[in-house]
């Protein structure tokens, strides 16, 4: 086994052990941060792919933002695991069976026989002047530029959907018109019943 | 080094997003009386990417964009049908989406991203575009359902769709994944160059097909990948329904024939793919049919029928010769039409606080309309594939394929469904026909949609008296094309 098959099997087998923590863990912050663990793992074995570019990304934009704007909303919520994780331990032998199945044939397939490093080789290396940041950025923007734009516009519709699917005015907030406020007229401030008069009962 | 990219090929594309762009600023400055600028807006799109599509279109494929899109004649006819098709879906759910309060610019906005998800699938011949064109419909189509938001129903449909979607979508993307690593290629063309000269592991090969169909059934709601279509068909706005089971079928279609048969078209691999077929075509066959006989919910049952035809869909597919792909085309071009029409007459019958989507809803319909009923009546012969309706030519086309591809037995199946499908069909005309009418509210559609049902309508007995030209037409597109 050389160095770099040690490395890439160390880091697989945190990455695997931590997102199947992400699923199992009881505390909704615990899985949060084991996801922060797999996202880290991840990023090391991109680095052995020689994809700097791409692991420092994964690290400074999803477990630098997106993770801690994560964690910061699963700790504002309430949420009630004890209901989310009903059914949990019933449906667990079934579920845990195919599990275990699908794993035993995907090994069976995926052992060294078939698909180990011989039969799917990394990257040639790359010569030291060479810049990961610098050739994705030509490639996004030449041979890509379609998929790239196709990506930019799946941004567009989350965004048109985000809006659609939350902004809206809600009948029960205390929304003021500042506009309507100061073009209100005295007659309009205050209106006068006229209500006609009850006797008061006698005792 | 000059890099210039010939754009003229993509020119409907680009147009469509150039408008959407201007459909959604203009938008904002329309107030809820002048909405009706932003659906003429929208259908303007739709018919302006239609002539430049009918424009460019050739019948030697042109690839661009670093071979990553290309425009075959299957491209073209593919794409001036999912046109037509959301434009009638325009029409026909103009006053529903209006008494339900979703005659809003983000309708429009998201129906014409999701068209544009279409043909970016439709002339994908990159895995990387193929993937992005789904998820661009995918996403637009989960927010459709999500719409209507204070009905818990459609939120729920919305919620189970988005998260199977998901999984299917991982699915797909790591069988991808599997071929990227077996061959060292994205490109369609390069893909299945070098699975042809032998440039990679069969058993990967074969592990990634399964991940791949496994994502392709899900997304076609293919059993055993189903579970979503009910809820989904059942949950959604009928509006919105009648989108997801219309002119996305087509885009399925496509991503099907450009990921099986042209990447993984190989010969020791479609004997593969061709087995797994099989079982989800008879699954979906049997399930669909048997299933949707117990549903009183029109939706319902119509989603159980969808599976049904899907099933009819992969038998034209695993024929795996060039006249079960063109029959696989011609079905589902079929049940496109037959679709927009059976839900166009649910959008028909509901009005402002009533959905028309019980069977007894539906009852003596004839006394209250004749017309309509007597529409009502093809589609539904067509669905079960009774003679002259087009859907007879359709599934005979298919059977005529799969006997042809050696599956005699196949066909007996296939034929024994239908059977099975035709009863719940029937059912429906005999309670148009033959009981009195629960609901006596008038039947008063615009002048548009009445035109243009009874346009589909006859269209489906139309194309079954003369099948000749549409069947030929996707021979034709096929056989250039592949």
């Amino acid at each position: 086994m050389t160095f770099s098959e040690f490395v890439f099997y160390f880091f697989a087998a945190i990455l695997v052990l931590s997102a199947l923590g992400v699923i199992t863990s009881r505390n909704p912050v615990h899985a949060a941060l084991l996801l922060v663990l797999a996202f880290c793992t991840s990023a090391a074995i991109w680095m052995l792919l020689q994809a700097e570019f791409l692991a420092i990304t994964l690290v400074l934009v999803y477990v630098g933002a997106v993770m801690v704007l994560f964690l910061f909303v699963v700790m504002m919520l309430d949420i009630n695991m004890a209901r989310l994780r009903e059914g949990f331990w019933s449906y667990l032998p079934l579920g845990g069976l195919v599990a275990a199945l699908l794993v035993a044939e995907m090994v069976i397939v995926l052992g060294g026989r078939y698909a180990g490093f011989h039969d799917m080789p990394g990257p040639p290396p790359l010569p030291a002047g060479y810049s990961n940041t610098k050739e994705l950025g030509r490639l996004v923007y030449t041979e890509y530029v379609y998929p790239f734009e196709i990506a930019a516009v799946i941004l567009l519709v989350a965004i048109v959907s985000a809006i659609a699917l939350t902004l809206r005015r809600r009948k029960e907030s205390k929304y003021i018109d500042p506009a309507r406020q100061v073009a209100a007229r005295a007659s309009e401030r205050v209106r006068i019943v006229k209500m006609p008069v009850e006797k008061k009962e006698q005792e | 080094m000059p890099y210039i990219t010939p754009l003229l090929p993509a020119y409907p594309e680009v147009f469509l997003l150039v408008m959407v762009c201007v459909i959604l600023v203009v938008d904002l400055f329309l107030s809820d009386d002048h909405r009706i600028v932003t659906y003429a807006l929208t259908q303007l799109a739709l018919a302006g990417a239609l002539v430049l599509t009918y424009v460019t279109a050739s019948a030697e494929p042109v690839t661009t964009f670093s071979g990553m899109f290309v425009d075959d004649l299957m491209s073209d006819v593919l794409k001036l049908l999912t046109y037509i098709g959301v434009a009638t879906m325009l029409v026909y759910s103009r006053a529903y989406i209006a008494a339900r309060g979703l005659y809003r610019g983000e309708f429009f906005v998201l129906v014409l991203f999701a068209t544009l998800g279409m043909m970016v699938m439709i002339s994908a011949s990159h895995l990387l575009t193929l993937y992005l064109g789904l998820e661009l419909l995918s996403l637009s189509l989960y927010s459709m359902v999500a719409l209507q938001r204070d009905s818990p129903v459609a939120t729920e449909a919305a919620m189970k769709y988005f998260v199977l979607g998901a999984l299917a979508s991982g699915m797909l993307l790591y069988g991808m994944s599997m071929l990227y690593g077996a061959t060292g290629t994205l490109g369609i063309a390069q893909l299945a160059d070098t699975i042809f000269y032998g440039g990679a592991r069969d058993v990967v090969l074969v592990f990634a097909l399964v991940f791949i169909v496994a994502g392709l059934g899900f997304k076609i709601g293919a059993v055993p990948f189903h579970m979503w279509v009910p809820d989904v068909y059942h949950g959604a706005p009928t509006a919105v329904t009648l989108f997801i089971g219309s002119a996305p079928k087509l885009a399925a279609f496509a991503f099907i024939m450009r990921l099986l048969v042209q990447g993984l078209g190989a010969e020791q691999l479609v004997g593969e793919w061709q087995q797994m077929l099989i079982v989800m075509a008879v699954l979906s066959l049997a399930i669909g049919n048997v299933t949707a006989i117990a549903q009183t919910n029109l939706k319902r049952m119509l989603a159980y029928s969808t599976i049904g035809h899907m099933g009819y869909l992969l038998l034209g597919i695993l024929s795996g010769n060039l006249t079960g792909y063109g029959a696989g085309m011609f079905y589902v071009v079929v049940y496109v039409l037959m679709n927009l029409g059976t839900f166009g007459m649910i959008l028909l019958l509901s009005r402002s606080g009533f959905e028309a989507e019980n069977l007894e809803d539906f009852k003596g319909l004839n006394q209250r309309s004749p017309w309509y009923a007597f529409l009502m009546l093809l589609l539904m012969f067509s669905m079960a594939g009774v003679p002259p309706t087009v859907g007879f030519y359709a599934k005979l086309t298919v059977l005529q394929a799969v006997i042809n591809a050696g599956y005699v037995w196949l066909a007996v199946v296939a034929v024994l469904f239908s059977l099975v499908g035709a009863f719940y069909y029937l059912r429906l005309v005999r309670l148009m026909y033959f009981d009195a009418p629960a609901d006596t509210a008038p039947i008063a559609p615009r002048g548009d949609f009445r035109i243009l049902i009874s346009l589909n309508g006859l269209a489906v007995l139309l194309f079954g008296i003369l099948p000749e030209p549409l069947l030929a037409l996707c021979l034709y597109s096929i056989q250039v094309s592949l």
